[in-house]
């Protein structure tokens, strides 16, 4: 995607929304999306004087179960800092986030074949949410405050500049959610926030080993504007260089709309964020004993499960990429080939729309269509009855008489009274129109109510016809 | 109950110990209080009695300010842990008293409202900053009263005002609801005109609180050994505490005076040392303001507070910060401010912090010595208001005998022990982390063979 | 060390504190004073000594997730010194362009 003179050099920051029940420090509950302004929060979110935070112990162990499956190294003593800077929707002036001391660090994670390395994993708190009117921030008069996200607990997971194109730093973020999602540390739903990625990206002269001048990419909330955004800055960063321009250090924003990345410096006060141990919270020392259980509880993380169901059950790279997109969806496939299922069929019938049936029940349902008692058909109505019962497949066939017909005898007698009702499809055929055969198949399903074995009914068609 | 509103209807032109009186709530709470004295049901020690609460504590309802312009008119809607755990053992609450702006000063002349006046002597100050719980209860007005102590706040004004003041052990109480100084060094504790009733006022205040992650979960008895005395027991009498700049000689006659006392009652005193005393107060003011410039961000003028509306945010910020904070809230913001900074961290802060080691170090080392430390509250009487404001090192040197015992987390309670120039004079009693008890303990056996 | 009006300057704006005109001189000698008995802690050799941020050592103690219900939207705004339709409000958070 560069020329080849350049090489691109991207660091990614995301921040991800803990799958928690409540907020960081304070009991508040986490669900605030679509609640009135202000109606999620307590005295210690709002930064009322006298407040002191409170550590969950869920987000805790949500982290440190994110740092595991990037690989990190745990931290044995870790603890809070505080971020010092003032804006309207960081209530306390300060926030609760780590700097020394990180939960995680040194990690790595695998994207298309390649390591990126992780440079640190922590948790922190998410501020609240402005609202300028008109959307502009540059001209509105004034500013509305929602607190409601305010104390929400939100995992750092920050990349070395390790990735070198747009669509690399996309598969990261891609890759990264499934993790996230894998072990239930987040939802990861970029578009309701819950991930939120910011790119450093720079270029250099092909082959250099210094970096260029890095600016920041920011308030992307998509994976496609994330690719679209880092490809444009790339861009962007080697035309201003090929006609003697020079790359200035800024946060920048995307602009989906006009499909650009745009300066969003403001007159700056040089930031200095002051942060020093968090003297409200005592240090967090990690026990060895419980983050080695945490390791243990880790499920099979979607990268290796894919090469695993690769190799394990002979299925295509494509169809063992789907059925790892969540644990849930995976873990339905395996339990319905242990079930007695040909893992083929199962792929199948699982992508694109996951039945929601116990494995025996979809395992029962695909052997009758595997073993020709009912059709595809028939099999999808089955399906629908079963899940919306709960009641065994064979079952339901047996009572609603669903079985398809597969005796030659009696297809035969179908099949000739067919070939005497529609001469003229029959010369179609003979005259070598092939698709013909089309109609007269559709005649057969007719005459039995859809319970004829269609693979049986073809062939015989054909045999008779001489096609 | 309308004894005491009677006796601070009397005092407080006097005086001006506090900020507002809650007369209202003061009867109501009152009246549950006889209720429940009638029936016998949920009587506490402290069921009736009425107590002044210093204006940095939160009371649902109440107006709270912090004893500064920023927060005037502030009612929080919640109550702190002290003041829910008073509620339930039915006490009455007098109102908030006056203090220096956010707890910092020695004088309760940085008050952003009116200084306090000494009951001894109202040309001169009660100390600070919780210098107007201290003057309520030297007057009479209160029979006992709430401050914050964060390098001498509770104990100086005891001493200089002839009371009781005790600041416990950091964790003991529940910081909860406790407007912030600086929160590694905060406590809350009690005045009240003898031991015993400091003691039963801290055993019901104290405790593990699940909303404040620095309270300890420890059990709490105060009060079984307050009468053992201190026969046996050794005191530790730190050389270094008795030569710190500006001692008062009449002051220190009168507390080695009190240590007689203590010798003749039983107790074996040990000179011990403290050898980083002399760099106390630097650390301390890098510390506690540095801790301060982050916790007073939060008035901004956003959710509370005082607003004064400029052109744009960053002006209503500035102009905000500038009229709602008095000299000496800025100087430390600034100050703190300064020492966080990027180039200055390690300088300052950092270097504090690991002076703050060895300062904790040296009270560990005497401890092992003896079973408790002594010396004199403060350095200096009662002096005459104005006296020291425009000289903040010289107010700051007040607390050269106090504050290490926040840096090191310690109990120590100030009694009473005599006047020079017939100002009252307090001794300090230090004890180990937890063993508050202790402290209480040899308060209460000078107290005893002083009368 | 001593405090320059820059000093000053760059550190009240940084806490956001408004300062009149006049007062970067006089508080850059007030706080210089003040520093210059603070840097008697040069005197001290900490190298080896470790930093102490909390005197009393504590457990780290952390709380269940279990959601509770906080402040209603009245009592969360009841002193606000401006709200609207539920929401806190403050002034444009730029100048203009000069
Ligand atoms: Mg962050
Ligand atoms: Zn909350």
């Amino acid at each position: 995607m560069t020329d080849s003179r350049w090489e691109a050099v991207i660091g990614l920051e995301v921040h991800a929304q803990l799958a928690t029940r409540s907020k960081m420090f304070c009991s508040c509950p986490t669900d605030y999306l679509g609640a009135p302004p202000n109606t999620n929060v307590c005295e210690v979110c709002l930064g009322l004087p006298g407040v002191l935070p409170v550590i969950n112990r869920r987000a805790v162990e949500l982290t440190v179960r994110t740092a595991l499956a990037l690989g990190c190294r745990i931290a044995r003593h870790t603890r809070f800092d505080r971020k010092n800077y003032f804006y309207p929707d960081l209530p306390k002036g300060y926030q609760i986030s780590q700097y020394e001391l990180p939960i995680g660090r040194e990690g790595r994670l695998e994207v298309n074949g390649r390591t990126v390395r992780i440079t640190r994993v922590h948790l922190e708190e998410d501020t609240g949410k402005l609202l300028h009117a008109g959307d502009a921030l540059e001209t509105a008069g004034e500013s509305l405050v929602d607190l409601n996200r305010a104390g929400v607990p939100l995992m750092e997971i920050v990349s070395e500049p390790d990735l070198t194109g747009a669509d690399e730093a996309r598969d990261y973020a891609v890759t990264l959610r499934e993790i996230l999602r894998a072990i239930g540390a987040s939802e990861a739903d970029m578009e309701k926030g819950q991930l939120r990625a910011e790119a450093n990206v720079s270029v250099r002269p092909r082959g250099s080993t210094e970096l260029g001048v890095k600016t920041e990419l920011k308030n992307i909330n998509s994976f496609r504007f994330l690719q679209r955004a880092v490809e444009h800055e790339i861009r962007r960063q080697i035309r201003l260089l090929e006609s003697g321009g020079v790359v200035v250090q800024e946060t920048r924003g995307w602009s989906e709309a006009e499909q650009r990345t745009f300066s969003q410096r403001t007159k700056e006060y040089a930031q200095d964020y002051r942060y020093f141990p968090e003297p409200d919270l005592p240090p967090l020392e990690l026990d060895p004993a419980w983050v080695e259980r945490l390791r243990a509880s880790l499920p099979e993380l979607p990268p290796a499960r894919r090469r695993r169901l690769v190799e394990q059950y002979g299925l295509p790279e494509f169809d063992a990429g789907q059925l790892t997109l969540d644990a849930a969806t995976a873990d339905l496939f395996e339990a319905t080939v242990a079930a007695g299922a040909p893992p083929k069929q199962v792929a199948n019938w699982i992508i694109g729309s996951r039945p929601s049936l116990a494995p025996e029940h979809l395992a029962e349902l695909i052997r009758l269509v595997v073993e020709g008692t009912i059709n595809r058909e028939q099999g999808l109505q089955v399906l629908e009855e079963a899940q919306a019962s709960g009641r065994p497949p064979g079952e339901l066939v047996r009572e609603r008489g669903l079985t398809q017909v597969s005796d030659e005898a009696a297809l035969a007698g179908v099949i000739e009274r067919v070939l005497a009702e529609n001469p003229r499809a029959v010369a179609d055929v003979r005259a070598g129109r092939q698709q013909a055969i089309g109609a007269l198949l559709g005649q057969v399903r007719q005459a039995t109510g859809g319970r004829a074995n269609m693979k049986l009914a073809t062939e015989m068609l054909r045999r008779r016809l001489g096609s | 109950m309308e004894r005491h509103l009677a006796v601070i209807e009397r005092e407080e032109p006097r005086i001006g110990a506090f900020l507002r009186v809650t007369e209202d709530l003061a009867r109501s709470q009152a009246a549950e209080a006889d209720r429940r004295l009638a029936s016998g049901e949920g009587v506490t020690p402290l069921t009736g009695i009425p107590l002044a609460i210093k204006d940095v504590i939160c009371v649902a309802g109440v107006e709270t300010t912090a004893g500064s312009r920023i927060l005037s008119g502030f009612r929080p809607p919640y109550d702190a842990t002290v003041i829910a755990r008073l509620r339930e053992a039915g006490a009455v609450f007098l109102g908030m008293t006056n203090c220096d702006e956010f707890a910092m000063g020695s004088s309760t002349e940085n008050s952003g409202y009116h200084p306090t006046r000494n009951p001894h002597d109202p040309s001169r100050v009660p100390g600070g900053s919780s210098g107007g719980s201290a003057a309520a209860v030297a007057s009479g007005e209160a029979v006992y009263a709430l401050g914050t102590d964060t390098g001498g706040s509770i104990r100086q004004p005891a001493a200089l005002c002839g009371v009781v003041g005790m600041k416990p052990t950091y964790g003991r109480v529940s910081r909860y609801g406790l407007i912030a100084f600086a929160s590694s060094l905060d406590q809350i504790g009690p005045f009240a005109t003898g031991v015993r009733d400091a003691a039963l006022v801290l055993q019901a205040v104290s405790g593990p609180d699940p909303r404040d992650a620095t309270s300890a979960d420890r059990p709490v008895d105060v009060l079984s050994e307050l009468e053992a005395g201190v026969e046996g027991l050794r005191l530790g009498v730190p050389r270094e505490y008795f030569q710190v700049e500006g001692m008062e000689p009449g002051v220190k006659a009168t507390v080695e005076r009190a240590l007689l006392v203590l010798e003749r009652a039983g107790a074996e005193l040990v000179e011990v040392s403290l050898p980083h005393t002399d760099y106390g107060l630097a650390a301390y003011y890098i510390i506690a303001p540095a801790e301060c410039s982050s916790n007073l961000a939060r008035f901004d003028s956003v959710r509370y507070g005082l607003r004064v509306e400029g052109e744009n945010l960053l002006e209503t910020y500035l102009r905000t910060r500038r009229q709602g904070f008095g000299p000496e809230v800025r100087r430390r913001i600034m100050l703190g401010t300064y020492a966080l900074s990027a180039g200055y961290y390690d300088a300052y802060y950092l270097r504090a912090q690991k002076v703050r080691t060895l300062i904790a170090r040296d009270f560990e080392q005497a401890f092992l010595h003896c079973d408790a430390i002594v010396s004199a509250t403060s350095p200096v009487v009662a002096f005459p208001l104005g006296a020291k404001l425009a000289d903040p090192l010289a107010m700051y040197l007040n607390d050269v005998l106090t504050l290490g015992g926040n840096l090191a987390g310690l109990p120590g309670v100030s009694v009473p022990c005599g006047t020079s120039e017939g100002l009252p004079v307090g001794l300090q009693v230090l004890a180990p982390q937890w063993r508050d008890a202790t402290a209480l303990r040899v308060a209460r056996a000078y107290e005893v063979a002083r009368d | 060390m001593s405090l320059t009006a820059e000093d000053v300057r760059h550190v009240a704006m940084l806490a956001r504190l408004g300062l009149e005109p006049g007062e970067e001189e006089f508080y850059a000698a007030q706080l210089g004073a003040i520093l210059a008995h603070i840097d008697r802690l040069r005197e001290l050799d900490t190298e080896a000594i470790p930093p102490t941020a909390q005197a009393v050592p504590l457990p780290a103690r952390m709380r269940e997730d279990e959601p509770r219900p906080g402040l209603s939207q009245e009592r969360a705004l009841a002193n606000a010194p401006a709200a609207r339709e539920g929401y806190f409000v403050v002034g444009a958070i730029q100048e203009a362009e000069p």
